[in-house]
């Protein structure tokens, strides 16, 4: 799957227009993530996952910069997350199914806060996006 | 047997009370077109899908998306016996419409953001996890007669 221009430019533009919320979005999709797939708890043992967490807020946080960090270098994911790649290869080990999760959750999320921005052709690059950002973080399991 | 609570049984009605069938469907489903665009394999007799602009204003993408939606409508009045309510339904998409039960879970997707979009803040984390545990569930009996 390859990100064409018009994906590239639909992913920078709704990002802009996400601009400062990236962190709050950030840990609402991780709190919608828990409550829709509790399997994705497993986890965060370590975490307090209560309502309000400043856990989650804080890791929501990390997970909205990488993808921001993404999109501001939308033509080399590869490159940019590839320190956050070796992580999840080494360490992290989270199966692949649960990227397509995450990208669901932040999809409702933007979809909620800002449904206006959600277009079909932004909704269709913006899944491409959080697909490429996926495989990217999973790319060195094996 | 899926056993619903009575918060989850509020949360589907409340939603689906104030969703438009016709609008919702039309909706989700040329989303899908578009998101997924291989999904248009199923869809070869429906004119014109070579833009998203074409999708969405198609007419048979609306009605279909009407059809379908309402059908969901069914599923949610027979949460506790869906399996039976859609036996017939199931055996169609197999014997009949060859479709890969896959394609269940991405509507199912689909129609979840185009609920968000319309709902916005209403569409709570603990709404959004009762649909996602319903349109699992929609498409589980849908693949449940396949062979």
């Amino acid at each position: 799957m390859v990100l064409s221009a018009a994906d590239k430019s639909n992913v920078k533009a709704a990002f802009g227009k996400i601009g400062g919320h990236a962190e709050e979005y950030g840990a609402e999709t991780l709190e919608r993530m828990f409550a829709a797939y509790p399997q994705t708890k497993t986890y965060f043992p370590h975490f307090d996952l209560a309502k309000g967490s400043a856990q989650v807020k804080g890791h929501g946080k990390k997970v909205a910069a990488a993808l921001v960090e993404a999109a501001n270098h939308i033509d080399d994911i590869s490159g940019a997350l590839s320190k956050l790649s070796d992580l999840h290869a080494q360490k992290l080990r989270v199966d692949p199914v649960n990227f397509k999760l995450l990208g669901q959750c932040f999809l409702v999320v933007v979809a909620t806060h800002n449904p206006a921005l959600l277009t079909p052709e932004v909704h269709a690059s913006l899944d491409k996006f959080l697909c490429a950002v996926g495989t990217v973080l999973t790319a060195k399991y094996r | 047997m899926v056993h619903w609570t009575a918060e989850e049984k509020q949360l589907i009605a409340s939603v689906w009370g104030k969703v438009s069938v016709e609008e919702c469907g039309a909706e989700a489903l040329a989303r899908l077109l578009i998101v997924y665009p291989w999904t248009q394999r199923f869809f070869s007799d429906f004119g014109n899908l070579s833009s998203p602009t074409a999708i969405i204003g198609n007419p048979k993408v609306r009605a279909h998306g009407k059809k379908v939606l309402t059908s969901f409508g069914d599923a949610i009045k027979n949460l506790e016996n869906l399996k039976v309510t859609y036996s017939k339904l199931s055996e169609l998409h197999c014997d009949k419409l060859h479709v890969d039960p896959e394609n269940f879970r991405l509507l199912g997707d689909i129609l979840i953001i185009v609920l968000a979009a319309h709902f916005t803040k209403d569409f709570t984390p603990a709404c959004q996890a009762t649909w996602q545990k319903l349109v699992g569930v929609v498409a589980h009996a849908l693949a449940h007669k396949y062979h």
